[in-house]
């Protein structure tokens, strides 16, 4: 039928169109492929996706030597926080789907590039996440129960920054990037920068992903970081995917290569690679305590599940895709690493995977066991100081609750 | 005598400037930033000669990013410092909106309590200096409505010492209005806190003391409102006037005192008045005093427009003339 009507009477102009909506999807897929399978020559790497211990290359040599240092049991530790970080992730995700979380932002696919980055700081160094930071949080020593009553909705995030030196989540994309600067900029007034002192020297490091490369806030902060040379690495997660948008939406020029127009150095580093992620930040971070200035810092990687439990990916990125990036998965490729070089035997492995399921146990059971918050508190830190509209407020639905109360309902 | 030597005369702007220099003394970790406040003092000289007595570090010349100065300034005061934040111009400051509302406003509350944001921001405001747009305008309601943020305005020299001093001790963000038309007015002021306290940051003053009605005003209308006052009183009419000083938290005791006893409420702000400040101020005193009141409030402001090219603003802004028009209005009822 179709054949017959083409014969007879061709349609001459929408054709073209019409081959034009039917093949979208291959005639956008040649540039993604390109970007998502190949970092390029800058591409800072050691570990290749089969585990294999790359040559050293143009790339990689300043960072070599931190590779080198580094030994069985730091690979056996990063090895466990990759693993530990995937369950919290996984935990995280199934308590959504469970009902017990409204929302979880899983950073499957991600846990080198914030392992490796997390890994690479001091204690009093200061990190600035986004909202999908759950593996830089626990290389901080944040518990993972506290990154749950955000997402479960008993609070806005909660926690004592300063207790570990990692700041409440932003979700309004780009906001942190700031906040990290003007910390920095402090930490430059309380002179614990290029003295030297290795306890001292301090760095802050600020997340952001792709999509945040877009926002104003992320181009000032560093504009700022610049002129002031302020001691910051910038870490931006490129995971190829700003929730449907993909790279070439969000930038013509990647990150690490917009750095340079800034006036601060740029690399891209493999952000499946956890040992040249931490080789690549350790160095970064150690400029920037040295006084060095700011460095930005690409970890081409790769969002393996959804932006946050509330998207569906299938409805705007091929299957194919994330096949070609699970043969780089991460935690795969770093257990080949150590297989291959005899850092761990099998028991090891064994027992990392307990660890793990006792601590998606633990996460699971704090979690159910999260109470409701206190009505009554709902206006408690509103402000600092007393503020009478608040209280009158907080005096008001007091005694609109005791009138329940009361009337024994 | 030494009382005596305490006193200054100083306009408002000068105010500002001792204030700012007496809290960089008090408090090493004041620190001032902003477009062009180093150097230059700022464009209306706030800031002048502070840049050299206390270095660039402490005043600091920003690159020209309203997000970004606001934002960076949320980074020092997690770090420990009390920043205080020059906008340039009040139509300048709503590339900073986000971080204003969506973060400094909200960092104490989602943290509960563990983070504080002592900072100020300073923003001189208002028309009737001729300017071009985007130079005269009167945003305070989009922050009073903000919860988390403090907001309060000056409009005399001694207000603008002690008030900046005191912004800047307390452990809120405080957005501070500087009546821009008033920066060169004149008054004595007492520096000595010790001879005459001063008044806490949140409570509004009756400025003149009347019968017949109340002028509820902050920043530059509450010289409008004393002239109106003046000019009334000639015509044997007793008007009390208000300065509100703090926007949020309204200070309604000494508000509410007064529309009590004179039974008749005028608002009084360059802001257009749908959703003004004169609205919220309505519908309290509306609450508060409505056996009392004697007529209904009447609001008296800019016109709910975009602020016009400035040949038009002397008859935009709330003058002499359309406060006494609503005065007899209100003593109509």
């Amino acid at each position: 039928m179709s054949e017959h009507l083409t014969e007879d009477a061709p349609p001459a102009q929408p054709i073209v169109d019409a081959r034009h909506l039917q093949h979208h999807e291959t005639t956008v897929q040649p540039m993604m492929e390109h970007d998502i399978t190949d970092g390029g020559p800058d591409m800072v790497q050691f570990v290749d996706g089969d585990g294999n211990r790359l040559e050293t290359t143009e790339a990689n040599a300043p960072y070599a030597k931190i590779v080198e240092d580094m030994t069985s049991e730091d690979a056996r530790s990063m090895y466990r926080d990759l693993v530990l970080v995937r369950r919290v992730d996984a935990e995280g995700f199934a308590l959504q789907r469970q009902g017990e979380l409204g929302l979880w932002p899983s950073l499957l696919g991600q846990e080198a590039a914030q392992v490796g980055a997390g890994r690479a700081m001091r204690p009093q160094d200061y990190a600035f996440p986004g909202y999908r930071e759950h593996g830089v949080a626990w290389c901080r020593g944040v518990p993972p129960e506290n990154l749950l009553g955000i997402f479960r909705g008993v609070n806005h995030g909660g926690w004592d920054s300063n207790a570990n030196n990692f700041h409440l989540y932003t979700i309004v994309i780009g906001n942190q990037m700031l906040h990290a600067t003007g910390y920095a900029m402090g930490v430059q007034r309380d002179g614990k920068v290029g003295t030297g002192d290795p306890d001292r020297d301090t760095a802050v490091m600020a997340f952001t992903g792709d999509g945040g490369t877009a926002q104003g806030d992320y181009n000032e902060a560093l504009v700022f970081a610049s002129v002031s040379n302020a001691p910051l690495v910038f870490f931006v997660q490129n995971n190829q995917w700003a929730i449907s948008e993909p790279n070439y939406k969000q930038f013509r020029i990647p990150p690490y290569l917009r750095a340079r127009g800034f006036g601060f150095p740029g690399v891209r580093v493999d952000g499946n690679d956890v040992l040249a992620v931490y080789a690549v930040t350790k160095a970064a971070l150690d400029a920037a305590r040295a006084g060095q200035g700011p460095t930005l810092i690409e970890a081409f990687t790769y969002r393996m599940g959804a932006h946050t439990t509330s998207d569906d990916p299938t409805k705007y990125r091929p299957a194919a895709e994330l096949d070609i990036w699970k043969e780089k998965d991460p935690i795969k490729r770093m257990r080949g690493f150590m297989e291959t070089k005899g850092h761990a035997d099998a028991s090891f492995f064994e027992q990392i995977d307990a660890e793990a399921d006792e601590l998606a146990a633990r996460i699971r059971k704090a979690c159910q066991e999260m109470p409701d918050p206190d009505l009554r508190t709902m206006f408690d830190h509103t402000y600092a100081e007393e503020h009478p509209v608040i209280e009158a407020e907080k005096a008001e639905f007091s005694a609109y609750l005791d009138s329940f109360e009361e009337a024994g309902r | 005598m030494s009382a005596m030597t305490s006193v200054q005369r100083l306009t408002l702007a000068k105010g500002l400037n001792q204030g700012l220099r007496k809290a960089m003394e008090d408090d090493p970790k004041v620190v001032l930033m902003g477009e062009d406040v180093g150097k230059l003092g700022g464009v209306f000289r706030i800031t002048e000669g502070l840049q050299k007595d206390f270095g660039e570090d402490r005043v600091i010349d920003t690159p020209l990013a309203e997000s970004g100065i606001v934002g960076t300034a949320v980074g020092l005061a997690l770090r420990g410092y009390r920043p205080v934040v020059e906008i340039q111009f009040d139509g300048f400051i709503y590339p900073a909106f986000d971080q204003i509302v969506s973060q400094v406003a909200k960092l104490h509350a989602r943290s509960l309590g563990h983070l504080k944001l002592p900072m100020v921001i300073r923003v001189p405001f208002g028309g009737g200096i001729g300017a071009v747009e985007h130079h005269s305008e009167s945003n305070e309601a989009y922050f009073a409505h903000t919860a988390g943020l403090r907001v309060v305005a000056v409009s005399d020299p001694a207000d603008a010492y002690w008030m900046i001093q005191q912004a800047i001790r307390s452990d809120d963000p405080v957005m501070f209005y500087e009546p821009k038309r008033r920066y060169h007015e004149r008054a004595e002021v007492e520096l000595d806190e010790a001879a005459e306290a001063p008044l806490p940051l949140h409570r509004a003053r009756v400025t003149r003391e009347g019968t017949d009605v109340t002028l509820l005003a902050y920043g530059p209308t509450v010289k409008t409102c004393l002239q109106a006052a003046e000019a009334a009183a000639a015509e044997g009419k007793s008007l009390e006037v208000v300065d509100l000083r703090s926007l949020s938290p309204l200070d309604l005791d000494t508000i509410t005192t007064s529309v009590k006893k004179t039974g008749r409420a005028v608002t009084v702000h360059e802001a257009a008045t749908f959703l003004g400040m004169g609205a919220e101020l309505a519908a309290l005193v509306q609450r508060e005093c409505f056996h009392h009141l004697e007529a209904p409030v009447l609001r008296v402001g800019g016109y709910n427009i975009p602020y016009p090219p400035s040949r038009f603003e002397e008859e935009f802004l709330p003058g002499l003339d359309r406060v006494l028009d609503a005065v007899d209005e209100s003593l109509a009822y």
